[in-house]
Parts: C-alpha cells; sequence; structure tokens
C-alpha cells in the first residue's frame, strides 16, 4: 500500500516529491480519486496539499489578488476579496458541482486537470492571471496562455506544483458575467460556457473580452466579436453582430452532452443574453 | 501477488468521540464507515462524487465520503448521520421530515439531512431559494424533492420562530 502523505512546507513537499518522484498531487481529489479509480489499479503515492502553509488563502498583495492554489472553490466563491474584485471568477467557482463538492474541489486542480470544460478558466484567462510554479529549481510564472497547452495538457512538469495564482485588480469597475449552460443546473459539465469583462465609458464599450468554455480544445476568445462591441452602447444590435463572430470563432466537437451545432448557437446566445446582465454583481456564495 | 494492506494509526473526532484507529491510508472514508465501523448510515451510491449520498461532515461543512481518503482524517471533526438525533438542529430535521413524509426509499436522506444540517447551521434563516441551492448537489430517485424541500423548510421556520411566552 502506498503512502499519502500531507507536507506542511515547501521544504517537506520538494523531499517527498524527490523520496517518491512516481507521487501524484491530490488537492481537493475530485478529479484524481475518480480517475485513479476508473483505472481499477492500486493508488500511486499521494502528495495531499489539504494542509501545506500557504496554499490555501487568498490575500491583497498590491494591486494583485493573490490565491493558494489549494484553496477549494467555495473559499475562492465566496472570499470578501475575491467577491469585491472577482466577481468573474466567484461566479465561474460557485459553477462548479454542488456544495459539498466546492468544499473540497480546488481552483489548481480545477486548471491542473486543464479541462476544457473547466469552469474557472475562462475568467482566469480574461482576468490575465499569473500562475507561480514551485519545483526544485524555484519558482517561476507562467500566463494561462502558456501554462494550458491542450485539453487536459498543461506545462507542469513531473514533480512541479501549480503553487499560488495571482490576479491583477480589473481597474475602473468593469461588468464581470460568467454563465455556464450545463444539462441541470447543479453538478452538470458545461455545454457552453462564456466569461465576460466589458469595461464602458460614457455609456460605450470601451473594452470588451470575451472567453467561451467547453466549445474548443482551450478556452476561445474572438478579436472580432470583441471588436464589434467596442464604441457601441451595449445593446441588442451590437450584441447580435458580435455574436455572429463567436459562432464562427468557436470550434465545438460533438459529445454525449451536446452537437456541435447546437454548442454553436448556445455559444451565441450567451453574448446575446449579455444585454440582461448590464448591472451584473457578483454571484458567488454565501459564506 | 499484491501485497497485504499496510496500515497506519490515525486519530480523529467520530460524532463527538476521540477514536484513533489504524487503517490502510488509502482506504475510502465510505468504506471505513460503513464496512470497518461499521456505521452503516452513510450511504455510497454513485461512487463518483455525483449523488451526495455519502455525505457526511468534516470540520462542519459537507464533504463526499466516496472521494475521500481515511489518511485525510487525521486530526478532524467528522459527524455522521448517525450524531442526528443528538444534534439540537439535526433533532428538529428528523422530526420535521417525518412529519411532512419527505421519504420514499430513505437511500438519499442521509446525505440529504447531514447536508440540511451543515446549512441550517449557519444559516437558520435560509429560504426555500436557500435551501434549494444548499441541496443541489444531493440526488433523489423517489420523492421528486418537493417533500424533501418542505421538510428543511419547516426545519428553517422551526428554529428562526420567536419563543413563545411562558
Ligand atoms: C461530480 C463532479 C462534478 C464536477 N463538476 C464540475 C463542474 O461543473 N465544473 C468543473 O469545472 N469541474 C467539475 N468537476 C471536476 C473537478 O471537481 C474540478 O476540476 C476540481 O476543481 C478539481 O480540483 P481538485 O482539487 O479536486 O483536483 P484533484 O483531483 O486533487 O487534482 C486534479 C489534477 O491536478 C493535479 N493537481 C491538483 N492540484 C495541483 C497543484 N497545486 N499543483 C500541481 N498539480 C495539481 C492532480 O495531481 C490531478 O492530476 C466535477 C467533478 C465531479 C466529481
Ligand atoms: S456516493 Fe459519494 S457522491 Fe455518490
Ligand atoms: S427517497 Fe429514495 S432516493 Fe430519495
Amino acid at each position: 500500500m502506498n503512502p499519502v502523505l500531507f507536507p506542511r512546507t515547501k521544504e517537506m513537499l520538494l523531499s517527498m516529491v524527490k523520496a517518491y518522484p512516481e507521487a501524484r498531487f491530490m488537492a481537493g481529489g475530485t478529479d484524481l480519486l475518480v480517475a485513479l479509480r476508473q483505472k481499477q489499479k492500486a493508488l500511486p503515492p499521494l502528495i495531499g496539499l489539504e494542509r501545506m502553509e500557504g496554499m490555501g488563502d487568498i490575500l491583497k498583495e498590491g494591486e494583485e489578488i493573490s490565491i493558494g492554489a489549494a484553496c477549494t472553490l467555495k473559499e475562492v466563491a465566496s472570499h470578501p476579496l475575491t467577491r469585491q474584485h472577482l466577481p468573474l471568477l466567484c461566479q465561474g467557482a460557485a459553477s462548479v458541482g454542488g456544495p459539498a463538492l466546492r468544499n473540497m474541489a480546488t481552483l489548481g486542480g480545477n486548471l491542473c486537470t486543464a479541462s476544457p470544460a473547466g469552469d474557472t478558466l475562462p475568467a482566469l484567462f480574461l482576468l490575465d492571471a499569473r500562475l507561480d510554479l514551485l519545483s526544485e529549481t524555484g519558482l517561476h510564472t507562467l500566463s494561462m496562455e502558456a501554462f494550458i497547452t491542450g485539453p487536459g495538457r498543461t506545462a507542469l512538469l513531473p514533480g512541479e506544483l501549480l503553487h499560488r495564482i495571482r490576479i491583477p485588480i480589473p481597474q475602473n469597475a468593469p461588468i464581470q458575467h460568467f454563465e455556464k449552460v450545463g444539462n441541470r443546473n447543479a453538478m452538470a459539465i458545461a455545454v457552453a460556457s462564456l466569461a465576460a469583462l466589458i469595461r464602458m465609458e460614457q455609456g460605450l464599450v470601451a473594452e470588451a473580452r470575451l472567453a467561451w468554455g467547453s466549445v474548443g480544445p482551450k478556452v476561445i476568445r474572438s478579436s472580432e466579436a470583441e471588436a464589434a462591441l467596442v464604441g457601441k452602447p451595449l445593446r441588442e444590435e451590437s450584441l447580435k453582430e458580435a455574436a455572429f463572430y463567436a459562432g464562427k470563432a468557436v470550434q465545438p466537437i460533438s459529445d454525449i452532452r451536446a452537437s456541435a451545432d447546437y454548442r454553436k448557437t448556445v455559444s451565441a446566445s450567451l453574448l446575446q443574453r449579455l444585454i440582461l446582465y448590464r448591472d451584473s454583481d457578483c454571484r458567488g456564495e454565501q459564506s | 501477488m499484491s501485497k497485504p494492506p499496510e496500515n497506519a494509526p490515525i486519530s480523529f473526532f467520530l460524532n463527538g468521540s476521540p477514536l484513533s484507529l489504524s487503517v490502510a491510508p488509502g482506504r475510502r472514508v465510505v468504506d471505513l464507515l460503513r464496512e470497518d465501523l461499521p456505521l452503516t448510515g452513510t450511504k455510497e451510491g454513485c461512487g463518483t462524487g455525483e449523488c451526495g449520498a455519502c455525505t457526511l461532515l468534516v470540520d462542519g461543512l459537507p464533504m463526499l465520503s466516496c472521494l475521500m481518503l481515511a489518511a485525510q482524517l487525521e486530526g478532524r471533526n467528522i459527524e455522521t448521520v448517525e450524531s442526528l438525533e443528538k444534534d439540537p438542529v439535526g433533532e428538529k430535521l428528523i422530526t420535521s421530515f417525518e412529519e411532512k413524509g419527505a421519504v420514499q426509499c430513505g437511500y438519499c436522506i442521509p446525505g440529504m439531512e447531514m447536508t440540511a444540517l451543515a446549512l441550517l447551521r449557519k444559516h437558520p434563516e435560509a429560504d426555500r431559494e436557500d435551501i434549494r441551492k444548499g441541496l443541489s448537489g444531493n440526488l433523489c430517485r423517489c420523492t421528486g424533492y418537493v417533500k424533501i424541500l418542505d421538510a428543511v423548510e419547516d426545519t428553517a421556520k422551526n428554529l428562526t420562530a420567536p419563543k413563545e411566552m411562558p
């Protein structure tokens, strides 16, 4: 029977990685344990992250919010700092599974799983999250673009840990909205999702950032759709025009949850629905 | 031939009492409870985190015992459905579930009740929408949910109702 280890410090963690090169990191275990059980083999050595110091806290550091990778999605969705500054991320985190799952599943785990349907990914892309990776050779930082290399694939090297997620606080109070369409309200993997960050100036869109999840191998952005909104009021006509480009940009597949055509339609509709959320606020979770 | 499992000592609080035992660290908590202890109130439905039947409270928070390993329990405070009748909120939940007829086969009920317990402890004023969201990770094959929601709402009203003057 392989050990299940719980390091408390970086030093302990790195020495355990050295002692058990075949070990897997386990944060909440909600992806890992399901995947390992499917293989029906004995568990490999596991290095659990739930007791690591400096990986379960959310801090304001200068003009950034810094989130420990082992923070649960419940913490991310309900923390006063994220609710105040990053409602987009709160909404994404609150969309994952049900309440008990969110008490276990972590932000770092959602990122490292790198599923095209990962509900926090579109928000982290739009918010320009920086990811601090820790290994024997020290700390280094990657952008989301560099970290997510494909469906289920990341730039993590063997034994390398995602330590913290750092997010610049968006300036000038942009509209932040995330919406997910699944086959039912809770516990459903997204068929399509949209994260939007829209900065208005004197009633006109000054900047629009849009990212779709679950409709391509990675999170999809569309510069055409973004450009179609800039300089215009946030109204039905401009959203419709942008939605046309959205339908062209996404590259969905058909699977058991939905057909590619349906996903295209939903991607465009999600954008048009932004009209409903012009005054959107954080819909994270109660603490 | 596979090696016999090596057990490791763990200590935690189970339903208020300290407990030390020797267990394979990778054993699932749901198996530890149901097979080793044996506390069979906790149910396993899907085994993959989707149904909520195996919900228990860890340091007061609902978690899924089918996705949790014995080693994770070290130093934690675990509450299972077996402790419900000794809890002031739990006691009211049991009564409301009975009065509202919120049970058919009963399989999902331990998970429902433990989830509701955590919710009402924190938010005794929870309204129907809060309760619906709170229970959104617990599946029931039988009741259609209405009576379950009725029962939890009834418990909440009981908890927040002003005490009658003697
Ligand atoms: C029933 C159910 C419903 C779900 N619904 C959703 C949903 O709606 N939306 C959604 O996005 N996801 C969903 N998921 C997937 C899963 O819960 C999330 O991806 C979750 O965020 C994973 O986090 P975790 O901490 O449990 O990861 P774990 O399972 O612990 O780890 C996942 C992977 O990442 C690695 N890892 C974890 N943390 C680190 C780290 N800090 N550094 C390096 N590697 C690390 C692990 O080794 C493992 O390979 C669901 C899962 C289940 C079981
Ligand atoms: S048995 Fe654990 S969630 Fe279904
Ligand atoms: S009462 Fe049968 S599953 Fe809920």
